[in-house]
């Protein structure tokens, strides 16, 4: 049997050798996952400028360049080449950015950011070794920092809007309680990120489809706060604060897609996620109604976040046949 | 599939988690089993299978026929070696075989007239095979004939056949699964020898049933083969033996995947199929058997693929065991200009070739060459837990904690978490967004854990 062999001009061939798998799903990298963020945070982003006109841009900007600075200054002060290009620091920028009120003072940002990157990431070895989210970690900086920043946040603004409380702290101070519809489109004040539940909604739900975040924390997280809001609905029926309004105000729905999705500080199987997810409503609840705080989302992400390696520890799973028992001798 | 002989089966079909890589089949997959021309030489490693070395039986300089025994062990979990050419035992010598084994080996130059050709086929995978009376035979004359023929698994873990054929009242076997599935990607030996050889395969299937004392025998094949599936269930027809159909799944053709996706029966961790009273064997295994028992032929030729993009002419290879890779792939008409890796095996769980000249083994399934593109491999960077890696571990596992420890060497945890139920077959490192060579840090674990 002739065969005619196809043959190309015999060009040096350089044979590797490396172990296996010898091929790679090239569907995913960090950088597209960082990437996928970004692209979720759009709505969230779109809806705050819309709210707040250029304030949340400009607060997002700052957030973001300040990152990106830290980011490059403290890999250098390490000797590294900061991998930029990853996105992390972005992500974390454009997170801080949002989390903060439209009038908090550029310094106010730009230290955020600072503390975002460097307590919170660079002090830790960096990208993946992080215990806390970085954004809170910053967030949680300035908000004890500068008390004030919130409540400067009502006086003199062009806006309606703006010059309104946030509907969580009128509702401590039991002045008002905001209408359902205008929590979940996104016509109200407080941080950037929270006033649209509908765009959280959608950027969360894009982030989830893509498997970017798991699907198991913003919905135990949303089951919880219900669970939780409902007791206290039927303990307080009077209360015109609602399960709904608990659901829909504040940055509940944005920490829950965002922010406690965050893959570094949460936990690695499913079963982990469930149980972050929910104790994270339940501390958000607890803090909305016994603190001083009208939101809790931050602390109680930053609380889970340091119970991630004690729920790992405890869910380890099972190996398909089995716990590996060594051979007895 | 109109066939009746396509079967319900108790499991789901498949199994949780897993991957798709690309399949990669089209290269080879329409190739018929061409055979390769006698070599001048082959080279016979004493160790092709899992358990004790051989000893050679014959002597240097001494003539050996096709199919003559040339070394052999006393040890029960072992497998005899024989010529797989006409010739002359030359002075044995050491090679490294791409699991980076050394091991002694007896060449032999050829001499003499060959079997070659459609002679060759005929003798072992042509004529007549007879699928009826195979009951009359006596099972334990059924396993020494395996032992004698020297046959191993085919699928790539080479473990002496006869030892799971051997009746143990303590461990009833019930099933016998006949593994088609071929999960590896570009691998398509198992698949054309389904489609050009079926009669002994089912033999096979029968003789090894019997030895073991199992009442049902299943082939088991991935749905992504319908021409195979089509061609074992008219064969089978009338036979007892049921063809399963299995979603097209990494690593469908693990065996305890097989198992849990046909049967839906869980191997126990560490354990072995017939803990769950099952025998897995690879198709070409199944073959083999045949030949052993019905002819009294050993194990000397097997079916090898060729393939991937970086081989100028894919194909589908019947080679006698201990020829060069470096042989099978200028047969090929040699690498294409971009190529960059040659893997023994497959490209999910095979090992690169550092070196052309090794032998083929009983357990070598093909020969992957892939190019620049397709090894493009990201850099590492930092885990960041994403869990892509527990997504897809068939067993449940926590690939990025078990490779970190591993690295770390933290043995404590690196147990905590079960390292030594991987099976290693690549699926954490396959989606890893972060690049980390999760399978490779395991493996290396798994070699380095005190014990």
């Amino acid at each position: 049997m002739e065969q005619v062999i196809e043959s190309e001009p015999s060009a040096p061939v350089v044979l590797h050798v490396s172990p296996g798998p010898h091929v790679h799903s090239r569907s995913l990298s960090t950088r597209r996952m960082m990437l996928d963020v970004l692209i979720a945070l759009a709505p969230v982003l779109v809806a705050a400028i819309a709210v707040f006109r250029l304030y949340a841009l400009m607060q997002v900007g700052i957030c973001v360049a300040s990152c990106l600075a830290f980011e490059w200054l403290f890999a250098a002060m390490r000797g590294r080449r900061a991998a930029l290009d990853d996105g992390s620091a972005a992500v974390t920028g454009v997170i801080l950015g949002l989390s903060l009120p439209w009038s908090a003072p550029w310094y106010v940002a730009l230290i955020g950011g600072m503390t975002a990157i460097g307590l919170g990431k660079a002090c830790f070895g960096g990208l993946g070794q992080n215990i806390f989210n970085p954004a809170m970690v910053g967030r949680a900086f300035v908000m004890m920092s500068f008390p004030a920043m919130g409540a400067k946040a009502y006086i003199g603004s062009a806006f309606d809007v703006v010059s309104q409380a946030t509907p969580l702290s009128a509702a401590k101070t039991h002045t008002a309680f905001a209408d359902l519809w205008v929590l979940f489109i996104g016509n109200h004040n407080g941080s950037l990120g929270e006033v649209s539940a509908v765009a959280c909604l959608v950027g969360g739900i894009y982030l989830c489809v893509r498997r970017t975040a798991s699907w198991e924390i913003p919905v135990a997280a949303i089951l919880s706060v219900a669970l939780f809001g409902g007791i206290g609905n039927l303990m307080y029926p009077a209360n015109a604060w609602t399960v709904a309004h608990h659901l829909l105000s504040g940055a509940l729905l944005f920490g829950a897609f965002y922010i406690a999705t965050d893959p570094v500080s949460s936990p690695l199987t499913p079963p982990g996620k469930w149980i972050f997810g929910a104790a994270l409503g339940g501390l958000v609840v607890l803090i909305r109604v016994f603190t001083n705080y009208p939101e809790g989302v931050m602390f109680a992400v930053l609380i889970m976040n340091a119970v991630v390696p004690l729920i790992n520890r405890w869910t380890i799973p099972t190996p398909v046949g089995g716990p590996w028992k060594p051979a007895k001798k | 599939m109109s066939s009746s002989t396509v079967s319900a089966i108790p499991g789901k079909g498949t199994f949780r988690r897993g991957v798709h890589p690309p399949e990669g089949k089209q290269y080879a997959a329409n190739c018929p089993i061409e055979i390769l021309p006698p070599p001048a030489q082959v080279v016979l490693p004493l160790l092709q299978h899992t358990g004790a070395p051989c000893q050679p039986t014959v002597k240097m300089k001494e003539k050996v026929a096709l199919g003559q025994q040339i070394a052999n062990a006393d040890a029960f979990v072992s497998a005899p070696i024989h010529a797989s050419i006409s010739g002359v035992v030359q002075k044995d010598s050491v090679t490294t075989l791409p699991n980076a084994r050394h091991v002694k080996t007896l060449p032999i130059v050829a001499e003499g007239e060959q079997l070659s050709g459609q002679a060759l086929w005929d003798d072992l995978y042509g004529g007549d095979w007879s699928l009826k009376d195979l009951e009359s035979r006596d099972p334990k004359a059924i396993v020494s004939a395996v032992r004698e023929a020297g046959i191993v698994g085919q699928g790539g873990a080479a473990f002496p056949t006869h030892v799971k054929l051997v009746r143990n009242p303590a461990k009833p076997i019930d099933v016998i699964l006949v593994n088609g599935c071929e999960c590896e990607p570009y691998l398509t030996a198992d698949y054309r020898l389904m489609l050009e050889a079926p009669q002994p395969i089912l033999a096979g299937a029968l003789l090894a049933a019997h030895a073991a004392g199992a009442r049902q025998i299943y082939i088991a094949i991935e749905d992504n083969k319908p021409q195979a599936i089509e061609k074992l269930s008219q064969a089978a027809e009338g036979t007892g033996v049921q063809v399963a159909v299995l979603h097209t799944k990494y690593p469908m053709g693990g065996e305890k995947q097989t198992i849990l996706a046909l049967l839906g029966r869980t191997v126990p961790t560490g354990g072995l199929p017939l803990d769950v009273g099952v025998v897995v064997m690879n198709v070409a295994t199944a073959a083999a058997v045949a030949r052993a028992v019905l002819r009294g032929k050993p194990l000397t030729h097997r079916v090898v693929t060729v393939s991937g993009a970086g081989i100028a002419r894919p194909a589908n290879l019947l080679t006698p065991i201990g020829v060069s890779y470096r042989e099978l792939i200028d047969h090929c008409g040699g690498f294409r200009s971009r190529t960059a890796r040659a893997v023994a095996g497959g490209p999910m769980m095979g090992q690169a070739l550092g070196d052309l000249d090794a032998p083929v083994t009983k357990g070598t399934s093909g020969i992957t060459v892939l190019t620049e593109e397709d090894v493009r491999a990201a850099q590492e960077t930092a885990c960041v837990r994403c869990g892509r890696c527990v997504d897809v571990c068939p067993l449940n596992l926590v690939p990025t904690k078990l490779a970190l420890a591993s690295r770390a060497e933290d043995w404590d945890l690196c147990r905590k978490y079960h390292l030594m139920a991987c099976m290693e077959c690549g699926c954490c490192a396959y989606v890893c967004p972060a690049g980390i060579p999760l399978a490779q840090l395991i493996r290396t674990g798994k070699a380095k854990l005190p014990r």
